[in-house]
């Protein structure tokens, strides 16, 4: 079986989705010529012509706003944001129109579009490209947010995304990008969009992520299994729609969570699990669903975001914090 | 000087062909490529538009209507544009297009349930009248309307499409975008401004120090026209000449109607609050309708028979526009749930079962 990183599974859907049903069509800044600042949709352009990758203006909205009269025509428009701090211009019309679409037009106009956007920090990078502005969406009725952890999802979750009839908010953990794993092209029977996946099963404490943060869980979970602490580690793929069967199993199990992310605690998604868990199965926790994430403060300058993003030490401080309360 | 770009030696004056007295401006330099029937039809919609605006005020008035935004005194400007399409063309509206909905076929009580709060956007067939819904966030429509042309483009096709907005609206990022992205490919767009000179409270000339919102297509590399928007003739002109070069491969035109809301920008709002009553009145005496019938008149166009018979059309259509409001209940609140997404996901459902479960108590709704 082939290594491939989860930036050419990414390349590799695209192509896959592309090659099948010609009304899809990638747009964005320097997605083209030069095949995105990620390389995500590299040599694209060359294979399919420059009316189905589409080098845009510098305007967010402007490619959000397009691919909204895209869908209305017929195509299904994937559209790239370079950063993920460069979403926000695009906000409105993403909350007001392609989240709205399908319910104010009862369904005779939906817009099944995809915003790809790569997310989360880890990279060093300067100020504004290193956001996780997935609570944003998840909040906003109407949008579908998925998030990939590993190569084999990011290739089926995005040809899913593409497939949706909905519009997708597809967010590519970048500082994940260059991680390998064997994949066999094209993944033929993933999970489907809107399952999680158990990454780890254990016995002790169940770790809820997603994205970029799966990777530093099924760590934590290594470093816990050597201290004889066995954590399960869920990786939702999707939070819209969010697969709470999954994890309720999990915690019925295990009596215990802790929910990571990056993005800031406060009005994170990890808040909304835990109220899900807590309302759905409250007897069966032994301790309080803890929240392990950015503080409540902008995301920091390069040089002190380790202490921002969640490590081992901070997860395992949580998983030791629900054992022992 | 070399480099140097002036403004003010763009033009301001705006296309005439018609005088407010319906006679043609000696100025006209184009012709009427109307033929009789055309000219009659374009009447009767102008008069129809104008008494279903008035029932729609006089709903809102009523307590029928949560709100209403009257077009009264843009009938020009709206149908002489719409007229110039094609059926197969796609048009794109703000929320005040009453005129261009009439003629596309839309039931104005399919507007009006918008107002009414019965569901947004509008309730008619987008596809099938090729009338996209109403767009309520100011001038993020443009976008849409690029984009529709883009794929068009693209598409090959031959589909032109028309994009209404105020004044205001030119001031908002997305209109920019909208315009910019519509010239880099050379879509077929035709972005239609009803500069009705005031945004709510704010005049034209608060909104942007450009000479004229026509001339802001320079910065886009398309051509931009400004017209006199209460001339019906005059509108119909120049966008069918936009639309026949968006159609030939020649690329996006802004045209910039110079009209007047005679009314309020919605019935919430007070507008002598903030405008002057001689103001008004000196654009009561450039009335579209009565420049247009007056014209008719002259050429001996307009018959007793035929006023009488649009006037009466226009009150029957009132009056089922009101027999269709008047105690429009709301859909079954399921239909809340129902296309929010394709599938219902599981947390729609347990809420949904839940607004049942109140419901089937007498709790809610």
């Amino acid at each position: 079986m082939p290594t491939i990183t989860l930036a050419q599974a990414l390349n590799e859907a695209l192509r896959h989705s592309m090659r099948k049903d010609p009304r899809v069509i990638v747009l964005g800044e320097d997605v083209g010529r030069l095949g995105g600042v990620f390389r995500i949709t590299d040599k694209l352009q060359q294979e399919f012509g420059e009316d189905r990758v589409l080098d845009t203006p510098l305007a967010e909205s402007g490619i959000v706003g397009a691919s909204v009269g895209l869908a209305i025509y017929g195509f299904k428009p994937v559209a790239e944001m370079q950063f993920d701090g460069f979403t926000y211009p695009a906000f409105e019309e993403i909350v007001s129109h392609c989240a709205k679409f399908r319910s104010r037009t009862r369904g005779i106009l939906p817009l099944p579009i995809v915003i790809r956007i790569p997310y989360g920090g880890g990279i060093g990078a300067v100020e504004h490209h290193s956001e996780s502005p997935e609570a944003y969406f998840a909040h906003t009725a109407g949008l579908k947010v998925v998030s990939p952890s590993n190569p084999a999802d990011a290739f089926s979750l995005l040809v899913e995304s593409i497939e949706d009839p909905d519009p997708v908010i597809f967010l590519e953990p970048k500082r994940r990008y260059w991680i390998r794993a064997e994949v066999d092209l094209p993944v033929a029977n993933g999970l489907p969009l809107g399952r999680a996946r158990v990454a780890r099963e254990g016995t002790d404490a169940t770790i809820i992520t997603y994205g970029p943060c799966v990777r530093t869980a099924e760590e934590a979970a290594e470093e816990a299994a050597a201290d004889g602490v066995s954590c399960e580690v869920i990786d939702l793929r999707s939070l819209v729609p969010l697969d709470l069967e999954t994890v309720k199993a999990s915690v019925r199990k295990t009596g215990r969570a802790v929910v990571v992310h990056e993005a800031q605690v406060t009005g994170g998604f990890g808040a909304e699990l835990a109220a899900r868990i807590m309302e759905d199965d409250f007897l069966s926790l032994q301790a309080p669903v803890l929240r392990v994430g950015g503080y409540d403060i902008p995301y920091p300058p390069a040089k002190l975001e380790d202490l921002y993003l969640p490590d081992l030490d901070r997860v395992l401080d949580a998983v030791d914090a629900v054992l022992n309360y | 000087m070399k480099g140097v770009v002036d403004p003010g030696s763009l033009p301001t004056e705006a296309v005439q062909i018609l005088t407010p007295d319906g006679t043609i401006a000696p100025d006209a330099d184009r012709a009427i490529d109307l033929k009789e029937e055309d000219l009659r039809e374009i009447y009767r919609l102008m008069v129809l538009t104008r008494r279903c605006d008035e029932e729609s005020t006089n709903l809102q008035r009523q307590g029928e209507l949560g709100v209403y935004c009257p077009c009264l005194g843009q009938e020009a400007a709206q149908i002489g544009s719409a007229y110039a399409l094609e059926p197969t063309d796609w048009i794109f509206p703000s929320y005040r297009e009453l005129g261009p909905a009439l003629l596309r076929g839309i039931d104005p009580a399919d507007i009006l349930h918008m107002f009414r709060g019965t569901w947004h956007g509008g309730t008619w067939d987008f596809r099938k009248h090729r009338f996209a819904p109403y767009c309520v966030p100011v001038g993020t429509q443009p976008l849409h309307a690029a984009g529709f042309g883009i794929a068009a483009k693209l598409d090959r096709s031959d589909v032109v499409v028309i994009v209404y907005f105020g004044d205001g609206a030119t001031s908002e990022g997305d209109f920019h975008e909208g315009c910019n992205f519509a010239g880099v490919w050379r879509a077929p767009v035709v972005f239609f401004c009803q500069n009705n000179q005031y945004a709510i409270s704010l005049p034209t000339a608060r909104q942007t120090a450009a000479p004229t919102i026509a001339s802001k297509a320079l910065g886009y590399g398309f051509p931009g026209v400004r017209v006199d928007g209460n001339d019906v003739l005059a509108v119909h002109a120049v966008t069918k000449e936009a639309v026949r070069r968006a159609r030939e491969g020649g690329g996006p035109t802004l045209i910039e109607a110079m009209t007047f809301r005679m009314g309020p920008h919605s019935t919430a709002d007070d507008p002598t609050r903030y405008r002057g009553a001689e103001e008004v009145e000196s654009w009561k005496r450039l009335d579209p309708i009565h420049r247009f019938a007056a014209y008719l008149e002259r050429e001996s166009l307009l018959t007793g028979d035929f006023v009488a018979r649009c006037a009466g059309e226009a009150d029957e259509a009132a009056a089922r526009l009101r027999e269709a409001i008047v105690g429009a209940g709301p859909p079954p609140a399921e239909q809340l749930f129902e296309h929010v997404y394709a599938v219902r996901p599981p947390v729609l459902e347990r809420q949904l079962e839940r607004l049942r479960r109140l419901q089937a108590r007498g709790g809610e709704g």
